[in-house]
């Protein structure tokens, strides 16, 4: 414990990337190896097991400091951390008598008896371990245990970083860690030696590869995109489907599907998995899960009632069918294909698939009925960046967010490599907001107010439309804390009602009906675009503003 | 029966005696508790202050007005309400302002610490019937370590630069804190260098009879400053500014109470926080409420409507003093009480009246 406490101080602490890959080799290669399996899991932020609430953790921390639940919440409030306000709270630590000492105790050690084994004790039994384990842990050592405990612990590490440090400690290629990492890698000291092995390994056979990310094009302007990618013909363009990311692996007798999460997805889309058995082995494809019904986009909600789930229940399959629309072959006849360029890849995905996406969409379920394989995603034809832009412009009637734009000469890349992959989103749709409440943020924002309840107009009165956490400059949140201060009219807990006095302009995907704001309506993805100083609340938007957006499409 | 000290817009006053303590605009009279700038303004015909401060304040508002002072001891009668100063234990010189009328005792704590601290005299419980708190640090989160161990820090943070070729560069106020840190760190680790605001400071308490280790200030128009070894204290405005190129490679860090919150840390994105203040921790306000033992509390600057509350649960008349202190305790605004004047010579530093024109703070109780 007190060799990853050291760990994640350490991490928390250095700012350049070299520091950080110095800090994760040096504990990779000293840690015992079933610790080492589970800092990877932590640190490649693997889903972790919960043993006790954060509700309990709260109560027990009030009952032995002797403070007021109340008191613990404003604290929580100003600190923005929950792990690090309880080992604040909490009193100093007392040495054992017999010398124990819990820094000393493993990781896996410690996660094994405090969690693992604690989720199915009585709760009165969490509660002997927990204030047990508080007594002989100092406050450094109590943060990262928290996090441990509540399922939260995060470090400021990309898998990259994490990549590149054993991919130094075993002399092997940081592309070739980056997709041994890929998937449920290490699970215990014996899966972490043989992340280290040389050679390829048996386990490597069911991962995916690490997916390739498109970066923004920050201008919708068409000169700009223009001059800054060059002549249309090199560019692949298609519809950037409103969906969830995954590769489709199928290789022996195994099809596996991963989420960008990369977690194992199959139980949640078992027709995925089925119509892929039709593909030859030795076959991964990257696309979208889309869902779809009667040639209709049932759009992302629906696609999270499916995403998830363990089981699927056969109302739910019903309801919300899902297909794969496959725009990438990364693999075929059992080689990696990454590196040739995307035309060529296309071609033979082409061959692979020969039901189009376009053809459900166009014909209904006939044609989906049909299918024993992934869907095409279909491609967007255009003879000018202005034919393309125009295509975008309507983009907002076919349910999608934009278009994607890739380098017909371009290779597969890993992460988030500029220049070969851009997203070309739709125009957000906006509107001027006032702030009404403002409550403190976590993390790096904690104890400032940085989060923000937005409204507008409606009958003389301000009505709620949207909470917003971004958007503007760490400069300005500290302004706008001081601001929030200064107006609170009322606190409720960490939420404070303030004076209207701050008009934000307010960017968003789409507005739908909704039950969460007084308004009745909701916008998608709101963020804050900038602060507009030069506008009184009285020039805000309407309520009758946002509900003509839905009139016209921008549901 | 009316309240020996009203809030009012010029701060507060007492009508009996006809006076304001740390009045935020011009007035008449002023008895003054510290000499941070939102306590100490400029300005006023008279003051008054405890002796040792004499010097400090005199620093800050200029030549203008005539300083009154009283020992501790001393007590002197304005309009027929005695006043007495009493140790605060905040810098050099800072006060609590003890009033008493009509059979009846008041005690303005300004800002304080129970902390030792060896630039100024310590913290002084007196007894009264309504005790006027400040509450910055008012959660119980904040809890101080014992200066020493913090000492012990600083002073590894620096020997650790010092051997790797680095200065170490640490930030904090320039009237009390830098002072402070000055004189617990280790002088033997290497020469000890102090920015302009500083130095300004570092003087006045040497001419008050304060001893602090050998100094030396950062030259004017100088190009280049030491050679890895100093420890250059220096007031934050010099964050952002070309100020800090002087130094070469450097470790920054900040010393204040809010650098306990990792967030904090890293949003303000120094190399350190060393964890050390001149206020009261949330135990050390308590205690100092306790040792007054007072029956009425009123409660300002900082986390007023907190602290007020854990003063009522345990049975005390307790309540809010609205006040116009910056509204309340915030780790990243610019704080006038404790980021005071003195800093107008830094390189892109800010006057004296940094919020000074916020606007008047609406401090709510929490339903």
């Amino acid at each position: 414990m007190k060799r990853f406490t050291d760990l994640y101080w350490r991490l928390d602490a250095c700012t350049g990337t070299t520091d950080k890959v110095a800090a994760l080799r040096e504990y990779f290669a000293s840690a015992p190896p079933d610790d080492a399996a589970c800092a990877l899991a932590v640190l490649c932020g693997a889903r972790q097991l919960r043993a006790v609430s954060t509700g309990q953790l709260r109560h027990w921390a009030a009952e032995v400091t002797g403070h007021q639940p109340w008191l613990v919440e404003e604290s929580y409030a100003h600190v923005g951390d929950l792990a690090e306000t309880l080992a604040l709270l909490l009193p100093d630590r007392v040495p054992a008598e017999d010398g124990t000492d819990n820094a000393a105790e493993g990781l896996a050690a410690v996660v094994q008896r405090t969690i693992r084994d604690l989720r199915h004790e009585s709760d009165d039994r969490k509660r002997e371990v927990v204030t047990a384990v508080w007594r002989r842990l100092g406050a450094r050592e109590r943060i990262v245990w928290h996090k441990l405990l509540t399922g939260g612990c995060r470090v400021g590490v990309s898998r990259t970083l994490v990549a590149r440090a054993l991919a130094e400690l075993a002399g092997v290629d940081p592309a070739v860690m980056a997709h041994r990492l890929m998937g449920d890698a290490a699970t215990d000291g014996a899966g972490f030696s043989q992340l280290l092995a040389r050679e390829p390994t048996a386990a490597d056979a069911r991962r995916p590869y690490p997916f390739f990310l498109a970066a923004a094009l920050e201008s919708g302007d068409v000169a700009a995109v223009s001059a800054a990618l060059g002549d249309v013909a090199l560019w692949q363009a298609e519809w950037k489907w409103d969906g969830m990311r995954a590769q489709l692996v199928r290789r022996g007798d195994d099809v596996t599907l991963w989420s960008r999460g990369e977690e194992l997805v199959n139980e949640a889309f078992p027709e995925v998995v089925q119509a892929a058995r039709g593909l030859p082995p030795g076959t991964v494809l990257d696309g979208e899960l889309l869902a779809v019904r009667d040639g209709r986009l049932l759009g992302f909600a629906a696609l999270s009632k499916r995403s998830g789930r363990r089981r699927v229940p056969r109302k739910i399959l019903a309801e919300i069918p899902c297909l794969f629309v496959a725009y990438d072959l990364l693999e075929a006849g059992g080689s990696d294909l990454r590196d040739r360029p995307l035309a060529e890849r296309r071609r033979l995905l082409e061959e692979l698939l020969p039901n189009s996406f376009a053809d459900v969409l166009a014909g209904g379920d006939a044609a989906r009925t049909a299918a024993d394989r992934p869907h095409l995603s279909p491609l967007v034809s255009a003879v000018s960046w202005t034919d393309l832009a125009a295509q975008r412009a309507e983009a907002r009637h076919r349910g999608v967010e934009g278009l994607m734009l890739k380098r017909l000469a371009g290779a597969y890349g890993t992460g988030r490599t500029r220049g070969e992959w851009w997203k070309w989103k739709i125009e957000p749709l906006e509107i001027d907001a006032v702030m009404l409440y403002a409550q403190a943020g976590h993390g790096r924002r904690a104890g400032l107010h940085s989060d923000y309840t937005l409204g507008v107009w409606h009958e003389g009165e301000l009505v709620t439309v949207a909470k917003a956490y971004s958007g503007l400059s760490d400069a300005e949140i500290v302004e706008v804390d001081r601001i929030v201060r200064a107006t609170t009219l009322e606190k409720h807990g960490p939420v404070r009602i303030c004076r209207p006095t701050l008009v934000f302009q307010l960017a968003f995907e789409g507005v739908s009906h909704s039950t969460r704001h007084k308004s009745k309506l909701a916008v998608r993805f709101p963020r804050i675009v900038r602060w507009r100083r030069d506008k009184e609340p009285a020039e805000a938007g309407t309520l009758d503003d946002l509900k003509r957006m839905i009139d016209s499409g921008g549901c | 029966m009316t309240d020996l000290l009203q809030v009012t817009e010029s701060g507060l006053y007492c009508p009996a005696g006809d006076f304001y303590v740390d009045p935020w605009r011009r007035v008449p009279r002023a008895v003054i508790t510290h000499a941070h700038a939102d306590h100490a303004r400029p300005g006023c015909g008279r003051y008054l202050c405890a002796a040792p401060g004499k010097l400090v304040l005199r620093t800050r508002i200029g030549a203008a007005s005539p300083i009154d002072t009283l020992r501790t001891g001393e007590s002197l009668s304005i309009n027929g309400v005695r006043v007495s100063l009493h140790p605060a234990g905040h810098l050099l010189g800072s006060a609590q302002v003890r009033l008493e009328h009509a059979g009846v005792t008041w005690v303005v704590s300004g800002d304080y610490k129970l902390q030792a601290d060896p630039t100024c005299a310590g913290f002084e419980p007196v007894a009264c019937d309504v005790f006027v708190t400040e509450s910055t640090f008012g959660l119980p989160v904040y809890r101080w370590q014992d200066p020493a161990v913090i000492a012990a820090e600083i002073d590894g943070w620096w020997r650790a630069n010092r051997d790797a070729g680095r200065t170490s560069v640490l930030l904090a106020y320039s009237l009390g804190k830098a002072q402070r840190l000055a004189a617990l760190v280790d002088p033997s680790i290497g020469p000890i260098v102090a920015h302009g605001a500083v130095m300004k400071m570092v003087e006045a308490y040497r001419a008050s009879g304060v001893r602090l280790p050998p100094i030396d200030r950062v030259p004017p128009r100088a190009r280049r400053v030491g050679d890895g070894r100093a420890l250059v204290i220096a007031p934050p405005s010099v964050l952002g500014g070309s100020w800090l190129k002087l130094f070469g490679a450097s470790s920054v860090a900040m010393a204040s109470g809010w650098m306990l919150l990792r967030g904090v840390r890293r949003r303000r994105g120094f190399d350190r926080g060393f964890v050390v203040s001149d206020h009261a921790d949330f135990p050390g306000l308590l205690a100092a409420v306790e040792a007054t033992r007072a029956r009425r509390v009123l409660v300002t600057h900082g986390f007023s409507d907190v602290l007020a509350r854990v003063l009522r649960e345990r049975g005390l008349d307790a309540s809010v003093l609205p006040t116009q202190f910056v509204g309340e305790a915030a780790p990243d605004a610019a704080d006038p009480e404790e980021d005071g004047g003195g800093d107008d010579d830094a390189p892109g530093g800010r006057g004296d009246d940094v919020g000074a024109a916020a606007a008047p703070a609406a401090e709510v109780q929490a339903p």
